[in-house]
């Protein structure tokens, strides 16, 4: 029984202080991201490392996304005759809900893991401590300018995510149903307001900022050797989609 | 001068350092010898700052680096070169890139000062026209030059060598020993030599400590270590399997 409670007691100690440990990494690196200098070259490569990464994948997500929406969507609202509204319901599910969080997911599989990959490579490797020896702050190198490129690339792939959705959604009732073209989109013009779009951007970005945090964590404190890069990339992608789907819970219930 | 004074850490419940007491003099070359996994590597990480120490202190020119912090730690810091055991070469960034790095991020130097001084550097160690290459694309003897490239740009006053020629053949290896001898004639920094390989360490530097236990057992001159009557070290630098130092078989 004492072992039982001084095995609990360390795992809960060992939770916490990862925890603390966790947030006063994130505090410090919003910090810096407002102290010069600034590494805006460092911030567009990350950019564009997002983006190279996950554009396939998220142009393919969004795209069968918006077409299983379609299909199902359509079965549904023809049981109580109300195809027309079709174009509104696809675009509602995609932009406030589905875009950002598939989009968000996808991103953590693709580019999230390889950035505490290579994060990780750099803390076992001695990169890290060979930019500290110099003098120079490992934070604003390299997590600073992902956290910075996250907070940018995340709302303009579930922009893209989105609007190859509708399209998907379009294709399927459109061009495989008949649904009229005007109706796809003059019903979607009319249901739809800024305010679900402003939601789903405010969505991507705090996902932004989840996955770049945890990915970026988990790399920097990575433990030994390719096995511990291993249990920091996987432990970095359970971690950011558990976060994402609960934060996606708790903005739902605000903004609904 | 760095003075280092009863330095003393653990690592969960394991001794690894026990009270090192050690110090070098300006301009001395020291090599630190001893068992891998003795210690050696955690000792250059408490002086360059980035271990803490449970206990003891590490002067470097006067100043305690174990209790500094900020920026006064990375004052401190700028006086240091650090060729670290794999060379730590950013991925990312070319030889050229990686050698020009400190001088980017570290001074006002313009483009062309950069150039001047990096190829000036890669002239000194021996790879002119390799600055293009990424660390992937080059050797391991080749990474060592790059690291040392990279730590003497900035012309440090100390510099920190962990381990700079394991892994390598031994025609590279006293190449990397004659370039750090060439080096410090040229530049004329502080430097310690964590290593164990022996005897060609006695040929690069000016005093030689062995790390034992945790403890400093001994230090001197090349000869005096050699010729040293611990057992400890003789057992080390002879090799044999009987002894103090517990062979593992």
């Amino acid at each position: 029984m004492i072992t039982f409670i001084r095995t609990l007691g360390t795992w809960t100690l060992l939770t916490l202080r990862g925890m603390g440990n966790m947030f006063i990494f994130l505090i410090r690196s919003f910090y810096i991201v407002f102290v010069p200098p600034f590494k805006f070259r460092i911030m567009l490569r990350q950019m564009r490392f997002f983006g190279n990464k996950s554009l396939v994948v998220i142009l393919l997500t969004g795209s069968f996304t918006g077409m299983v929406l379609g299909l199902q969507i359509y079965y549904t609202l023809s049981k109580f005759g109300s195809e027309a509204l079709l174009g509104p319901a696809v675009a509602l599910s995609i932009i406030r809900e589905l875009g950002p969080v598939l989009s968000a997911l996808m991103v953590t599989g693709r580019a999230g893991s390889a950035l505490t990959a290579e994060i990780g490579i750099m803390k076992i490797t001695e990169q890290i401590d060979a930019l500290t020896s110099m003098g120079l702050d490992p934070i604003r190198y390299l997590i600073v300018p992902n956290i910075v490129a996250a907070i940018l690339a995340f709302p303009l792939l579930t922009s893209i995510f989105d609007t190859i959705g509708i399209f998907g959604g379009y294709f399927v009732g459109v061009q495989l149903l008949g649904l009229s073209p005007g109706t796809y989109f003059s019903q979607m013009e009319s249901f739809l307001k800024m305010e679900d779009i402003v939601i789903g951007l405010y969505k991507s970005v705090s996902f932004g900022i989840i996955v770049s945090w945890v990915c970026c964590y988990k790399g920097y404190v990575t433990g030994y050797g390719a096995e511990g890069v291993s249990k920091s990339t996987t432990a970095a992608v359970v971690m950011s989609s558990v976060l994402i789907l609960i934060w996606d819970y708790f903005l739902g219930s605000l903004f609904l | 001068m760095i003075r280092i004074t009863n330095l003393r850490k653990s690592f969960a419940r394991q001794k690894v350092l026990n009270g090192v007491n050690l110090n070098i003099a300006n301009k001395e070359v020291m090599a630190i010898i001893g068992r891998s996994g003795g210690g050696k590597s955690v000792l250059l990480k408490h002086i360059i700052g980035l271990l803490k120490p449970d206990e003891g202190d590490i002067l470097i020119e006067g100043v305690d680096i174990t209790t500094v912090h900020g920026d006064e730690l990375d004052e401190i810091r700028e006086k240091f070169g650090v060729v670290f055991q794999g060379g730590a070469l950013f991925d990312s960034l070319t030889v050229y890139g990686n050698i020009a790095f400190p001088l980017r991020e570290k001074t006002k130097l313009g483009k062309k000062e950069v150039r001047e001084r990096v190829l000036q550097a890669l002239d000194d160690v021996g790879l002119r026209g390799m600055g293009n290459k990424y660390p992937a694309e080059i050797s391991g003897g080749m990474k060592k030059r790059v690291a040392l490239a990279r730590a003497l740009i900035s012309e440090p006053t100390i510099v920190l060598f962990d381990e700079p020629t394991t892994g390598l053949d031994p025609i590279i290896l006293n190449s990397i020993h004659r370039l750090i001898k060439k080096t410090h004639e040229k530049y004329g920094f502080t430097g310690i030599i964590i290593s164990h390989e022996i005897p060609e360490i006695f040929n690069v530097a000016d005093k030689v400590a062995m790390l034992y236990n945790g403890e400093i057992v001994e230090s001197g001159t090349p000869e005096e270590i050699k010729n040293s009557e611990n057992p400890v070290v003789r057992q080390f630098i002879t090799g044999s399997l009987e002894g103090p130092i517990e062979a593992i078989i």
